[in-house]
């Protein structure tokens, strides 16, 4: 598609996902009560943008709680090497782990 | 005259677990609000019943065969898995891992036990537990010499963690000696490991039909 798109159009907040591959992104060090879906072993951890997945989707840690109007975010896979995740790695230094994580996770770096 | 006992080696009354009562109880009111009936849970069960590591075998033998479903397949497994009547009950998406000589993926839920389920029907219990699920991410390469799978230091692994929306289904390397293979010689070859990633698929190693 190679048209121009109509100028002026403003688009809401979380229509774009704020990420691109090989975008670095550092996944967030919280702790909230409830529930995440962020293992607690990549928390606070840096990595790189592998891919946006697909289309937004429902953030799942809302609709644990029953909310889901106007939740949709938009969610990532990314790569982190494995020597990063574990100091005492044994193995390839290419070794590496995919994992997705959806946006409000994630802070630019 | 025989002298062994004839106690069953599960006890057909065992007490159920606290997890056990806490499904039927749930259930019972799940029912008794006829929010859900027992038709709906009968059918529920019938489509995990339907799915089994054989629709992942066909998947892979049909990738293998044909250069342009394998490409379909990898840039968006959901949609090539559809094609072939694969629905995904479950509204999860599909990502498929291609094995080539650099390469190998290992998938695990450290989190739970997410899985394939509607390519590849319910997880081994090896899946579901903890050992595996901490060791895949932390030492790959030890959790793949105990299955067999000792995987050469210039080759990287790629061990994919699915945490909620994505399932993953590795695309193990087609075996040498199989070119002349139809797809249905070349699906028995295809094991549930291998498109875990814990093994890799041989032509001594086919699935019992």
């Amino acid at each position: 598609m190679n048209q121009t798109s109509i100028s002026g159009i403003v688009k809401a907040d979380g229509e774009d996902p704020r990420f691109r591959a090989g975008d670095r992104v550092a996944i967030s060090n919280r702790f909230p009560i409830g529930h995440y879906r962020v293992p607690l072993y990549i928390r606070g951890k840096t990595a790189m943008v592998e891919a946006v997945i697909g289309s937004p989707r429902v953030n799942n840690e809302e609709e644990g709680f029953g909310r889901n109007a106007g939740m949709k975010q938009h969610y990532y896979r990314l790569a982190i090497p494995l020597a990063e995740l574990w100091a005492d790695y044994m193995g390839s230094a290419n070794d590496g782990l995919r994992i997705e994580v959806s946006e409000s996770w994630l802070e630019r770096r | 005259m025989h002298i062994h006992d004839h106690t069953p080696i599960v006890g057909p009354d065992d007490a159920p677990s606290y997890y056990e009562v806490m499904e039927t109880a749930v259930r019972k009111l799940l029912i008794e609000k006829q929010l859900i009936g027992p038709d709906e849970i009968r059918r529920q069960i019938e489509v995990l019943d339907s799915r089994t590591p054989a629709l992942g075998a066909k998947v892979i033998a049909k990738a293998w065969l044909d250069p342009e479903f394998r490409a379909r397949l990898i840039a968006n497994g959901r949609r090539a898995c559809e094609e072939l009547g694969i629905t995904f009950y479950d509204d999860t998406e599909l990502i498929v891992l291609e094995n080539t000589d650099k390469i190998h993926n290992l998938i695990v839920c450290t989190l739970c036990s997410c899985y394939p389920r509607p390519v590849l029907g319910l997880p081994p219990d090896w899946y579901k537990l903890k050992p595996y699920r901490a060791r895949a991410v932390k030492e790959p390469r030890k959790v793949l010499a105990e299955f067999g799978t000792p995987i050469d230091d210039d080759v990287e692994i790629r061990v994919s963690d699915s945490t909620s929306a994505v399932r993953y289904l590795v695309l193990p390397q087609r075996p040498p000696g199989t070119e002349k293979f139809t797809e249905e010689e070349l699906a028995s070859l295809v094991t549930r490991d291998a498109m875990i990633g814990v093994t890799k698929v041989s032509t001594e190693r086919r699935n019992i039909q």
